[in-house]
């Protein structure tokens, strides 16, 4: 008899309790933005930041208001941000309709774990579509000989960018071979101007400069064979060059001071270029359009100059090399429902660098990853570093994927930590070859 | 709410004995742990047990899940970089300690005064602990900015360090920066404490003839005995989940000089998308807190019930 009546008090109690438990853990589970979106439309997270975010907005408000039973839904991230949120999403299931990012290893992680749509067949179907864009783009949408993504935007590679007024100030001329770069080095420190600007704190940006002066002092067989997992790759003598030159440039100040707590995500380097604090920054090329709208008139008043990766004495890497990204990459994930992924295509192939935004792109000063755009190039304002840009893609004999994209994440995120520490000079050269190497097929 | 409980059967069945009476008394109650253990058991048992399991699977945050048996244990116990991160998560441990304590607890017992000065003060002392981290880390990342931050803008070249890029530099900020967010926590238990402490302790020894100063050795601190290790615990198990501050004044460097062991099993798990390692440094940052937690627990003396205020 008090058995029951206490469990049955209890019971209410729990009874009443329940909803409230049911609720605190539920909503951790449905509160993940974007998987659904009302009307059969598809979601997408993009990156932050101008004059893409713009650029995009526009692209996806034009679509949407021609077809509204396929509305996309865009939320924003920032960049570094978004590499980490991305993954978890996937992983949680929670990834939105279509997934942007830069294939290459990252791209073949989801794949592999059936993550994203197979997209080949489509491509078959759309011939029109493939045509598009430059062929060269679709090597790191492809896995195992499938496309799994659909490139997009500009072609990026990266640029030496300097302050043409520093220079001029100076008497002196943009860096040919690295003999230059060093002697660069000395004449603006004597000036009291840092000569290189750096965000070393994302780190990626450190990497840029060992992608460029690996590939000139090696050739780009050096990293296809990194990328290859060939045992040993990592301890090919051009990579303990590479550090050695590297850390040669950090002991001689090269870069500007603070360096390595600068972060690229709030555009503070790009900032330190325009206003004249440092003469030269390597980055990729999209920062033109980024300086040119925010950089005071910059860029508008000719004083951004830009030049290819000077060479090494001795290198074996044709000057003509390119590094950088090929374009940018949208893939389908595989856990949206069939309406979201028609939505997705049909964006894909109707919303995503149509005319208006291939032009959009044009006036922000990129170079959009569609064939047969020479003659609005030329038309441009930015018309000298648009064919800059166009003629590095087009003319490199090889242009190689930036690494911590074309990597695995795991290998990419120990060679950011290494890259990190051989900036700092708290590892040789030998070993950072040595860390690496070890992270070979991981 | 217990009342209530225990009372109702009373009602309804007569007493039978003493013994019985507790022996329900005490079934009754246990059933009003219930709510708690529920949330005890889905908040933190239940990822516990998650993570003990994935820390013996291999799994890349994406794709199937898989068994490794002790690969991950032996690769992350032979991994330098853990022991870099065990290093730094006591020196970040010890060093907030040894900064926080004093200060609060000085701090604590000035605020406790009644002057409305002393009122006025502690408002403004308790401003950081509205805060939130992450709000905190990109105010004092701004504020440090070598080429853009408060040291150019005002002219103070000594100022002008590159704080956030200098392996040590960035490891005493660090610090620095989370006594700032802390002190005021500590600060009102502290005040707290000394208010309880009877105003008749100080009137006798101030007719004894002892002076300010050693009214607060003799008194105050002893006092307050209690008090400290309530704040020592907060703050050292606290400093095992250091995380959104230093994540994103530093993200862990430069190099890895301020990669604690939160941030470290961050950054393996989801970076590095090695979820079965990551697990294995949340088990390890597990115990850690546990033995920690203990510990200080039993310096505090075996007899928790004694009494600090016999003979008053």
């Amino acid at each position: 008899m008090k058995q029951p009546q206490t469990s049955r008090r209890s019971f209410l109690a729990l009874a009443a309790l329940t909803p409230f438990a049911v609720a605190a853990t539920s909503a951790c589970g449905t509160s993940g933005p974007g998987t659904s979106s009302g009307g059969g439309g598809a979601s997408m997270w993009y990156l932050s930041g101008e004059p893409n975010q713009t650029t995009m907005q526009k692209a996806v408000d034009t679509f949407n208001s021609a077809n509204p039973d396929n509305k996309i839904a865009v939320t924003y991230f920032q960049n570094d941000a978004y590499k980490t949120k991305i993954k978890t999403a996937i992983g949680a299931g929670q990834a939105p309709t279509i997934i942007y990012g830069w294939g290459g290893g990252t791209l073949k992680t989801y794949a592999e774990a059936n993550q994203v749509d197979d997209l080949t067949s489509w491509f078959d179907e759309n011939p029109d579509l493939k045509e598009k864009f430059f062929p060269a783009s679709f090597g790191a949408a492809t896995v195992n000989g499938k496309i799994y993504a659909l490139p997009n935007q500009y072609v990026a590679p990266i640029v030496l960018f300097y302050n043409k007024e520093l220079f001029e100030k100076a008497g002196v001329q943009p860096p040919k071979t690295w003999d230059d770069v060093m002697s660069l080095v000395k004449t603006f420190n004597d000036m009291g101007v840092a000569p290189f600007s750096l965000g070393g704190q994302s780190r990626w940006t450190s990497m840029m400069w060992l992608e460029y002066l690996l590939d000139r002092i090696g050739g780009h067989e050096v990293f296809n064979a990194i990328f290859e997992g060939k045992p040993n790759a990592w301890l090919d003598p051009a990579v303990i060059e590479t550090g050695t030159k590297i850390q040669e440039l950090v002991s001689a100040e090269g870069f500007i001071k603070g360096f390595s707590s600068i972060a690229a995500d709030s555009n503070a380097d790009q900032a330190l270029l325009f206003t004249g604090k440092a003469a030269m920054m390597l980055h990729g090329s999209w920062t033109y359009g980024a300086m040119k709208k925010g950089g005071q008139n910059f860029v508008q008043d000719g004083k951004l100059g830009f030049v290819q990766f000077p060479t090494v004495p001795g290198g074996k890497g044709d000057p003509k090399n390119g590094v950088g990204n090929p374009a940018q990459y949208m893939s389908i994930s595989s856990k949206a429902t069939e309406q979201e992924k028609e939505s997705a295509k049909k964006f894909f192939k109707d919303g995503i660098l149509t005319e208006t935004v291939i032009d959009t792109y044009i006036s922000s000063g990129s170079v959009p990853i569609v064939n047969g755009i020479e003659d609005k190039l030329n038309t441009s304002e930015d018309k000298d570093f648009l064919n800059f840009v166009y003629d590095l893609a087009k003319n490199a004999p090889n242009f190689q994927q930036s690494w911590d994209q074309a990597l695995s994440p795991t290998a990419a995120e120990a060679l950011l930590n290494n890259i990190d520490q051989l900036f700092l000079k708290s590892i040789t050269p030998q070993q950072f070859a040595e860390n690496m190497n070890a992270t070979l097929g991981k | 709410m217990s009342n209530a409980v225990s009372t109702a059967p009373r009602t309804t069945a007569p007493a039978r004995g003493g013994s019985e009476q507790s022996a329900k008394r005490k079934a009754a109650l246990g059933w009003l742990t219930v709510p708690a253990l529920f949330f005890f058991l889905v908040f933190a048992v239940v990822p516990l047990a998650g993570v003990f399991i994935l820390s013996f699977a291999g799994w890349d945050g994406i794709g199937a899940i898989g068994a490794a048996g002790m690969d991950n244990w032996f690769s992350v116990l032979a991994d330098p970089g853990l022991y870099n991160a065990l290093g730094l998560t006591f020196l970040i441990m010890i060093a907030s300690w040894l900064v926080q304590t004093p200060i609060s607890l000085l701090l604590g017992v000035f605020t406790a005064g009644s002057q409305r000065y002393r009122a006025a003060l502690a408002v403004l002392y308790f401003l950081p602990l509205l805060l939130s981290s992450a709000a905190v880390a990109i105010a004092f990342k701004a504020l440090l900015d070598p080429n853009f931050g408060l040291a150019t803008g005002l002219g103070l070249p000594f100022l002008a360090q590159d704080w956030l890029g200098v392996p040590h530099l960035a490891l005493g900020l660090v610090i620095f920066v989370i006594a700032w967010q802390f002190v005021p926590f500590h600060t009102l238990i502290y005040q707290g404490g000394v208010r309880q402490i009877p105003k008749s302790l100080y009137e006798a020894a101030e007719i004894d003839g002892a002076g300010t100063i050693k009214q607060f050795f003799h008194i105050t601190l002893p006092q307050l005995k209690y008090t400290i290790i309530t704040s020592s615990t907060l703050m050292v198990v606290g400093s095992l989940t250091y995380f959104d501050l230093i994540f994103v004044l530093t993200g862990g460097g430069p190099g890895n000089s301020t990669r604690i062991l939160a941030l470290d099993m961050y950054l393996r798990g989801f970076r590095a998308n090695l979820m079965g390692p990551a697990s294995v440094i949340a088990v390890i940052l597990v115990v850690i807190g546990l033995a920690l937690a203990l510990l200080l627990q039993r310096l505090g003396g075996k007899d928790k019930q004694g009494s600090q205020l016999e003979g008053l």
